[in-house]
């Protein structure tokens, strides 16, 4: 899981990372969590605050970002948690761009999965693995 | 890496370390730094166009204005916190960075970061994609009455918008309304489930904020004060911004 510096480091400290670490455990069970390293209010950002997703120097921000994908990397993982909207796009970008293919996903889309009620459409960024594990009944609508 | 060796002339004064001082509280520390290096050992924008958070610092303190003033590397740096949260003597290099970016001529600031800004300034919504109070509202009501419709178990999904005294006013970043809004889905089931009484708003729902980014302040200052009233008007007790 990336610790967003925003969230972190910036605003609430350790505590809110405790606090997210407890909610990714329940949702996916503790055995399949791992950290990196540094994290929580030692995290390295990912490369997509202050502006630079939108300011225009790709190659710049991916230089910034591979420190975070060698991490990721780093920890084997399939999946990259981003709590945090920037980093959700960077990370998936760095996913993509250094070809190391782990999925990035939102908090909200694990938590759902989990409780079982994660719609059809809101599984963009699972994995195959994921696509269609626990899948809510849907009914077909009425015109 | 720093490989290129900075040249001083002859010793000059910082207008712009002045000014930056001038407005941190104690002076930011800008001159307590040690050169230890902790700063740039672990910023992930050490190296880009030769710079470092350190290297940074030191031209600021030799009088490099001009330099520091133009080079890019303002807008590599991320404002992470990482090195004042790593520096002995708590040096405020973001904010430094920041006043760095402030410096440089509105329309050389970069066009994407520009752009956001001058966008979410158009109208009360404070959208950097530009989204209006009509287009989120339906879009929202959209993608509401398909979930109601089609999943078992969610027809009595909410996701109000305006409603008054509620507890949370939520933002949204725009790019949910506006390219994937199914994604939202997800947050109104969690707040659904945990009961939480919530609402969005017409004006301020956008949770970004690129005025900031951008370092021009009046503009920033504005998109805040836009969201702030529109919480107030709601009278919602939290604002929840997850940006
Ligand atoms: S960590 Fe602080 S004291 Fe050390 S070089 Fe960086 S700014 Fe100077
Ligand atoms: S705030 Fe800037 S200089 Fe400091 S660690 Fe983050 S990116 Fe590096």
């Amino acid at each position: 899981m990336q610790d967003p510096c925003q969230l972190v480091r910036k605003t609430f400290g350790d505590p809110v990372a405790d606090d997210l670490r407890f909610v990714v455990k329940a949702v996916v069970g503790e055995e399949n969590y791992i950290d990196m390293t540094p994290n929580k209010s030692n995290n390295y950002c990912c490369g997509g605050g202050g502006g630079f997703l939108q300011s225009g120097f790709p190659d710049e921000r991916r230089q910034y970002g591979k420190l975070k994908d060698d991490q990721i990397k780093a920890t084997g993982a399939t999946y990259c948690i981003t709590p945090c909207h920037n980093c959700h796009a960077q990370v998936h970008d760095l996913s993509e761009h250094y070809g190391g293919h782990y999925n990035v996903v939102h908090l909200w889309t694990l938590i759902c999965l989990s409780m079982g009620c994660l719609g059809p459409n809101e599984r963009t960024y699972l994995g195959e693995d994921l696509a269609e594990l626990l899948m809510p009944e849907v009914r077909e609508e009425e015109e | 890496m720093v490989d290129e060796v900075v040249k001083i002339g002859k010793k000059r004064k910082s207008a712009f370390k002045d000014m930056v001082k001038s407005i941190l509280p104690e002076g930011g520390n800008l001159d307590a730094c040690l050169t230890c290096g902790l700063c740039s050992s672990g910023c992930p924008a050490t190296g880009i166009g030769d710079m470092d958070p350190r290297k940074f610092l030191r031209m600021a303190a030799l009088g490099l204005d001009e330099e520091l003033t133009t080079h890019p590397w303002a807008w590599h740096c991320t404002m992470c916190m990482r090195c004042i949260h790593a520096c002995p003597m708590k040096i405020n290099i973001p904010q430094l960075v920041f006043n760095a970016r402030k410096a440089w001529p509105r329309d050389k600031r970069p066009k994407g970061i520009l752009g956001s800004c001058d966008m979410a300034l158009r109208n009360d919504t404070c959208s950097a994609m530009g989204a209006t109070e009509e287009d989120f509202e339906f879009v929202v009501g959209d993608v509401l009455d398909e979930v109601r419709a089609t999943q078992v178990g969610w027809e009595d999904l909410e996701a109000p918008v305006n409603k008054e005294g509620a507890e949370f006013f939520l933002n949204q970043n725009s790019r949910e309304p506006v390219t994937e809004p199914d994604e939202m889905v997800p947050l109104w089931k969690i707040l659904h489930k945990v009961g939480a009484d919530w609402t969005y708003g017409t004006k301020g729902w956008a949770a970004e904020n690129y005025c900031m980014f951008m370092a021009d302040d009046e503009a920033w200052k504005h998109i805040v004060e836009v969201k702030k009233k529109a919480v107030e008007d709601l009278r919602c007790k939290v604002w929840l911004n997850t940006e």
